[in-house]
């Protein structure tokens, strides 16, 4: 019974709080109030259980793989969209997705767990499956340390009960497989030449990957990756896509996202139809999107680390491209701006960058001198900043490196300023 | 006729380079090179040998496992470092190097790890971590900014000046309004930032002392960096 209350109030609270424009945590709390029990029951119900995504890096983008490579093969699944990826946001997208009497019409939950929430979550909800991305130099002036979030990773393997991914290129995440207590543990990972496009922090100076300790096998290998073409190696065969995602992290995740969803479906799994699904998914939201503007390509690409902006470099020459850098030191972007001097941002120095912005434009622009980058603009009102870089070279297509509060911003002028069509 | 060398150090690139501590050597580089120095770079990770000529020396954070790894060659080269500062040459030490200069450090745990004792200072490992934009007054260098990221709490010895007053910001151990250390031309600090891109004054201290002291001069030409002023006054001026 009191199940069915907290569902009640739940749900009216959640309706209520959607009229007045408020978050989408409250409804959450208030059903935590009154019935601890109602995230674990309503949960616990679910035939395929619930699978927890985790890491510094790709959680949403991965997620939301994940989730279209499991309907593909006819899971209902259960997702918390909203972005709200800490226990009461899972509350209230539980609430908003459950029927009066509580049930969640679903197969699955997949859920995407900031690394910090997630322990919390664990506790109450033991995951049957968890994938563990990586841990990234990222939000470190709100958690201190890398291995600070490697124990809070940590926590989400302990309590998994069938079956731990884990990235065996990460050593820290790979490291976790001493703690997990679950039957099964795979891994997705890489071939030694793609290993060098994914220099982790630790190597960052050292160049090369250290000494490679002999590593387990995957079950998933991305072995080749081309634009959009990439190619797996599954259980040893090798296996070609066409993706609609770019950027050698996301088409790493990809690997992420089959080697989970083949854990989850076993023997079911169909391989052709998986595939098929992978190369249908889009980037999330805010991951870095594709746009036209005024009949030009124009891409954002959201850099909020120094791996991830590495990595972003790497993934996408500059020849060809007109340039801006955005840089934001809001709370959601990280205020310390060391992470721009452990960025190596050769790789612009012959194209330059044409407009430097946002609040620490002057801290971007400054790095860039010290490496011999020709920068264009200076400025810190990214709607100045953001207008003439538009009008530059017509035809010529153009891309955004910016943080996740500039990046918000920019989407919200552009879409005042021209016609935006979202392509990807 | 060749250009002038100095030969810069960098202090256990591998495992104590975190917050942007590359930066401070780009930057050392950069100021050098413009001045017309030819810079030989050397690397020095746990187990390689010390370099014969070393004019200026750089070292930063690292994750507590960075710092296990190195504390053990750390204190095989403390005699060394020690000479050398004691014989002028300059160097930067930031966060965990600044720690292990130090007699000690004493985690929180009571676990107590040996430091080289280059300064007389001592670190206790604190509840929380002191973390935000931070802003100092220095007699030598005037206004100072930068970003602390530290739990360590830091007291220096009766004898040793620190680097700067806290203006904003916790500073070694939030408590007596202190931040860093200076020792003959070693300067220390919990400064990221990268600390030396925003403040010259320091970076320019530092390559002054290497040239004079294997050149006996300096060749001192004011340099004109873009957007330098401007990005000491944005960072200034953003929250904690
Ligand atoms: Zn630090």
């Amino acid at each position: 019974m009191r199940h069915l209350l907290a569902t009640v109030v739940g749900k009216t609270v959640r309706v209520v709080a959607k009229l007045r424009g408020g978050g989408s945590a409250l409804p959450g709390l208030i059903a935590e109030k009154i019935d601890p029990e109602f995230l674990p029951r309503t949960l616990g119900r679910l035939p395929h259980g619930v699978v927890v995504i985790s890491g510094t890096n790709g959680k949403t983008t991965t997620t939301k793989m994940v989730v279209e490579l499991l309907q593909g093969q006819g899971l209902k699944v259960f997702t918390n969209r909203t972005g709200s990826n800490f226990t009461r946001g899972v509350v209230a997208a539980v609430l908003g997705e459950s029927n009066p009497a509580g049930k969640l019409g679903a197969d699955i939950a997949v859920l995407e767990l900031d690394e910090a929430h997630a322990v919390h979550f664990v506790k109450l909800v033991p995951p049957r499956y968890s994938l563990l991305l990586n841990v990234m130099r990222d939000q470190l002036d709100r958690f201190g340390e890398i291995e600070t979030t490697a124990g809070f990773l940590r926590k989400i393997a302990e309590a998994t009960t069938e079956a731990v991914v884990l990235n065996r290129e990460d050593h820290r995440i790979a490291g976790l497989a001493a703690a997990v207590t679950a039957p099964e543990i795979r891994y997705f990972g890489l071939t030694p030449d793609l290993r060098r496009m994914f220099p982790g922090d630790d190597e960052m100076r050292s160049g090369a990957t250290g000494e490679i300790a002999a590593l387990p096998d995957a079950d998933v290998v991305l072995s080749a990756c081309d634009g959009p073409a990439a190619t797996f190696t599954v259980d040893g065969r090798d296996v070609d896509a066409r993706l609609k995602l770019t950027g050698v992290y996301n088409v790493y995740n990809s690997a992420a996202a089959l080697a989970l969803a083949r854990t989850v479906l076993g023997e079911a799994a169909d391989e052709a139809a998986l595939l098929r699904s992978l190369e249908a998914v889009t980037p999330a939201f805010g991951r870095g999107e594709s746009l036209t503007v005024n009949g030009q390509p124009l891409d954002l690409v959201l850099v909020k680390n120094p791996a991830g902006f590495r990595l972003a470099l790497k993934s996408f020459p500059a020849a060809g491209f007109r340039t801006m850098i955005a840089i934001n030191d809001n709370y959601a972007d990280g205020r310390d701006m060391s992470w721009l001097w452990d960025v190596d941002f050769d790789s612009l120095a012959e194209a330059g960058v044409d407009e430097v912005s946002g609040v620490r434009a002057n801290d971007m622009a400054l790095r860039l001198f010290y490496e011999d980058v020709p920068v264009g603009r200076v400025d810190t009102d990214l709607t100045a900043s953001l207008r003439r870089f538009i009008e530059l070279g017509p035809g010529q297509p153009k891309r955004i490196y910016c943080t996740y509060t500039a990046m918000l911003a920019l989407r919200r002028e552009l879409g005042k300023l021209t016609e935006v069509e979202v392509v990807s | 006729m060749d250009a002038p060398v100095i030969d810069l150090l960098q202090l256990y690139p591998r495992d104590m380079n975190i917050y942007g501590d590359w930066g401070n050597v780009l930057v050392l580089r950069k100021r050098l090179q413009l001045r017309g120095y030819e810079v030989r770079l050397h690397e020095y990770n746990p187990g390689d040998s010390f370099p014969e000529q070393v004019d200026l020396i750089v070292g930063g954070g690292g994750q507590d496992s960075g710092q296990n790894k190195i504390q053990a060659d750390l204190l095989g080269l403390g005699g060394r470092l020690k000479e050398l500062a004691d014989d002028g040459v300059p160097m930067l030490a930031i966060c965990g190097l600044y720690q292990l200069f130090g007699h000690r450090f004493t985690t929180h745990t009571g676990e107590v790890i040996t430091g080289i004792g280059l300064l007389d200072a001592e670190t206790v490992g604190g509840p929380t971590r002191l973390i935000g934009n931070t802003v100092l007054e220095s007699a030598e260098f005037g206004t100072v900014i930068g970003y602390e990221n530290h739990s360590g709490l830091t007291t220096l010895g009766p004898d040793l000046t620190p680097f700067g007053t806290v203006t904003k910001g916790q500073g070694n151990n939030g408590q007596d309004g202190t931040e860093g250390a200076r020792y003959r031309h070693v300067i220390a600090s919990y400064l990221h930032g990268s600390l030396l891109p925003k403040n010259p004054a320091v970076a320019d201290y530092l390559v002054r002392h290497a040239a004079e002291r294997r050149y006996g001069t300096f060749n001192d030409v004011a340099l004109e960096v873009p957007y330098e002023a401007a990005a000491r006054s944005d960072a200034a001026a953003r929250p904690r």
